[in-house]
């Protein structure tokens, strides 16, 4: 981000005015390349099943284009099994990890508010920005209602935390990549301040095909393609650590098979690609016809939600068995492509400035004065939630497609299942009612049994885990509980790949604080000479 | 840099200069002869091919362009606050637009083929060669879907995207982001919604928040 800069371009520097393209799924101005689909990189989806996948090529990845949203795992989380049966426990509770979100809340910084909850730890937090006005009508509405609503929780420095970062100036574009690196993506965070060490090398545009296994199933490093002079190399290495997504690292064991790992590295109990489990996902809009010709002020704030709420029900009351949490969206952002798409649908339903009712559409002075009028007065939630992890949701290698580096690709089996259907319908349930509370009209995402209440397909969400999953039996887990292959010892994999479940929450800060508890088993392992 | 030399070439290929490359020269993949005046935004080598391709490609004939600019200038007229749709460069966006994005361009296309031939019907003059008073009471017919007869649905439909694409067009633009007062995109600090705002609206911040707020000098 300090070189590709973005940040604080206006609409018009984007000849598509920030809509998305093949090479920016998320926008024009978007920190992140890549998309659902890469040219020359496909996957493939089996038995009619759907999953989405998106990549992001570059350094930082897939943290160059998130939410910044730094949810604590509670120790529910860590234990769904003991409470409802479904799924497995994790091999380490809250108390394991706690540590280590601890060093990981100093280390980046994030901000939120101390709330007491028992299964959404309060963490070290930075000062939180104050609501905007559609949140405060969100926060009046829903405690109507008993949910709870609280100050988000994201990595964005409201306080400077060190001297090689400075502080938020609120221009709610972390998307697209901070040149004061105020927010957390790992290329400007993590990547920068390892390579000022000079301890450390990157190597980027390497497209890994295999780690190498010895004849007595150790690895010995990485072989890779170039992406620049499409030229193979390899790397040698004492101990590999993969964290290249959760699908893709799960595709490079798959990959590397070897007369010691027949069916690939670290998968002797045949688990790695299973498991595989996406947050659900579902969305409702409408708008606050209080807000209709409000005043301009800069309301821009931090990028994302200044509040949220977390879980707040009892499963054992309900007829699904993992809880959401509810994201909230909305203001007087700065406009970009589809802004004032679908008009008619609003200067026919509200009266217009002069207090009388039109026909919805038109065109002229008129129309003109309604884009101004409703401007800001739209706002929308999100709901993100738990979904079970099933061994008949995986990938796998598909024996009939490479790539064109000419590695094999991945394949997909995914499907929802009732408990997810079940937990859509009671977002959608919850949504209208908080915006019927809030006195908003609902404009879209009213959905019904016909669509599974709009829950979004398996993927969308990019927060996939669970594909080389931790436990301490070798015979039903990939990883042991710090993150080293049962099968090679000196093997770990630090993404999203070893969760056992997901929770409601985005899994960046578990990923996190587990890659930093790995990373000190290493150096300790390293020491007493075990790998 | 010791590490080096673990790097070993598996294909006839030398190892070169460029091999190592770390974050920070990620920049070499923008190629530099790129026009300052369409790309002014962080671009990767990728997107520099694909876009370099829809500039020189030309899709909308003049015919309808002048069409486009008649119909987004009556969409969004210049009026007390700012200037027209065309004066914003809306027919340009459009122009861009539906070659980003192809799906637009048989509607866009087809619909004014069809504003065109019903102008013949009636005026015996093509859409945008017809007086204004004639565009006006066809578009009449078809800007508002509420009211439009069965027969003219495909005609509502062409006007919905000509709307869409003309506003989101204007209001993207400089004079449009003026008009709309958008005060945002720039460095500040946000200390909360304004307390006249607060006030119209009954609304308060409880102590909780005050006190977990970020500190301001002002």
């Amino acid at each position: 981000p300090a070189k590709n800069v973005t940040q604080l371009k206006w609409p018009w520097e984007s000849p598509r005015r920030g809509a998305s393209s093949p090479y920016r799924n998320f926008g024009d101005f978007d920190a992140a390349y890549g998309g659902w689909q890469l040219e020359g990189e496909p996957y493939t989806q089996k038995g009619g099943t759907q999953f989405d996948w998106f990549r992001s090529r570059m350094v930082g990845g897939r943290t160059n284009h998130w939410g910044r949203i730094s949810l604590r795992f509670g120790p529910n989380d860590f234990k769904h099994k003991s409470i409802d049966g479904l799924g497995d426990d994790w091999p380490i509770g809250y108390d394991d990890v706690a540590p280590y979100y601890d060093k990981i809340d100093k280390l980046i910084g994030v901000f939120g508010s101390k709330e007491g909850l028992r299964n959404e730890p309060d963490g070290i937090f930075l000062p939180a920005p104050k609501p905007r006005l559609h949140e405060l009508f969100v926060k009046e509405g829903a405690s109507k209602l008993n949910i709870p609503v609280i100050p988000s929780r994201l990595s964005i420095l409201t306080k400077k935390i060190n001297d090689a970062r400075g502080q938020c100036f609120y221009c709610s574009q972390c998307n697209r990549g901070c040149t004061v690196h105020a927010d957390f993506s790992s290329s400007s965070v993590l990547v920068k301040p390892a390579i000022e060490t000079g301890n450390v090398d990157i190597i980027a545009n390497a497209m890994v095909r295999e780690v190498m296994t010895h004849s007595d199933g150790m690895a010995t490093g990485v072989s890779f393609v170039n992406k620049e002079d499409m030229q193979e190399y390899t790397v040698d290495a004492k101990v590999v650590v993969l964290a290249a997504s959760a699908c893709e690292s799960a595709r490079l064991l798959l990959n590397s098979k070897s007369s010691h790992h027949q069916n690939g590295l670290a998968n002797s109990s045949n688990v790695v690609g299973k498991y595989l489990h996406d947050s659900t996902g579902a969305d409702m809009g409408g708008i606050l016809p209080q807000l209709i010709g409000r005043k301009r002020y800069n309301e821009d704030g931090v990028g994302g939600l200044h509040v949220y709420t977390p879980w707040w029900l009892d499963n054992k009351k309900l007829d699904f068995p993992r809880g959401y949490h509810i994201e909230y969206w909305g203001g007087m952002g700065m406009p970009s492509y589809g802004f004032g798409f679908g008009i008619q649908g609003l200067n026919g339903t509200y009266p217009g400035r002069d207090g009388k009712q039109k026909v919805g559409g038109g065109y002229g002075a008129s129309l003109k004065d309604d884009y101004r009028y409703y401007y800001g007065s739209t706002f929308g939630m999100s709901g993100r939630g738990e979904a079970i992890a099933l061994e008949s949701n995986y990938c796998e290698i598909d024996p009939h497609t490479v790539d064109k580096f000419g590695i094999p690709v991945l394949r997909f089996h995914y499907k929802w299942s009732d408990n997810e259907i079940k937990q859509a319908r009671h977002m959608k349930q919850t949504f209208e009612e908080i915006i019927v509370k809030m006195g908003g009209v609902v404009t879209f995402g009213k959905d019904g049994p016909e669509n599974n209440y709009g829950l979004l397909a398996p993927g969308r969400i990019i927060h996939e885990v669970g594909t080389t999953r931790m436990g301490d039996d070798p015979k039903s887990s990939a990883v042991n509980k710090f993150n080293q292959a049962h099968d090679c010892k000196n093997l770990f994999i630090v993404d999203g790949g070893p969760f056992v479940s997901q929770a409601d929450k985005n899994p960046t800060w578990t990923i996190l604080a587990l890659s930093m508890r790995a990373s000190e088993f290493i150096i300790d392992e390293l020491k007493k000479q075990n790998i | 840099m010791d590490r080096r030399k673990y790097l070993k070439s598996l294909a006839a290929g030398t190892v070169g200069a460029g091999l190592l490359v770390n974050c920070e020269s990620k920049t070499a993949t923008v190629a530099p002869d790129v026009p300052a005046t369409s790309f002014t935004i962080d671009r990767t080598a990728e997107e520099l091919v694909r876009e370099k391709a829809l500039m020189a490609e030309k899709f909308l004939d003049d015919h309808e362009m002048k069409t486009i600019t008649v119909l987004s200038d009556i969409i969004i007229p210049k009026d007390d606050v700012s200037g027209s749709a065309s004066e914003a460069g809306v027919p340009a966006f459009i122009e861009f637009i539906v070659k980003d994005m192809p799906d637009f361009q048989t509607p866009i296309r087809g619909g004014i083929r069809w504003l065109d031939l019903q102008s013949m019907r009636r005026f015996n003059a093509d859409f945008a060669s017809s007086q204004p008073e004639q565009q006006i009471e066809i578009l009449d017919e078809i800007a508002y879907p509420g009211k439009a007869k069965p027969e003219m649905q495909q005609g509502v439909a062409f006007f919905n995207t000509m709307r869409d694409l003309t506003a989101c067009g204007f209001f993207t633009s400089k004079i449009g982001i003026a008009d709309l007062g958008y005060e945002g995109n720039k460095p500040n600090q946000w200390d909360g919604v304004p307390q006249d705002v607060l006030e119209k609206y009954g609304m308060k911040y409880d102590q909780k928040t005050l006190d977990n707020a970020p500190k301001f000098n002002v």
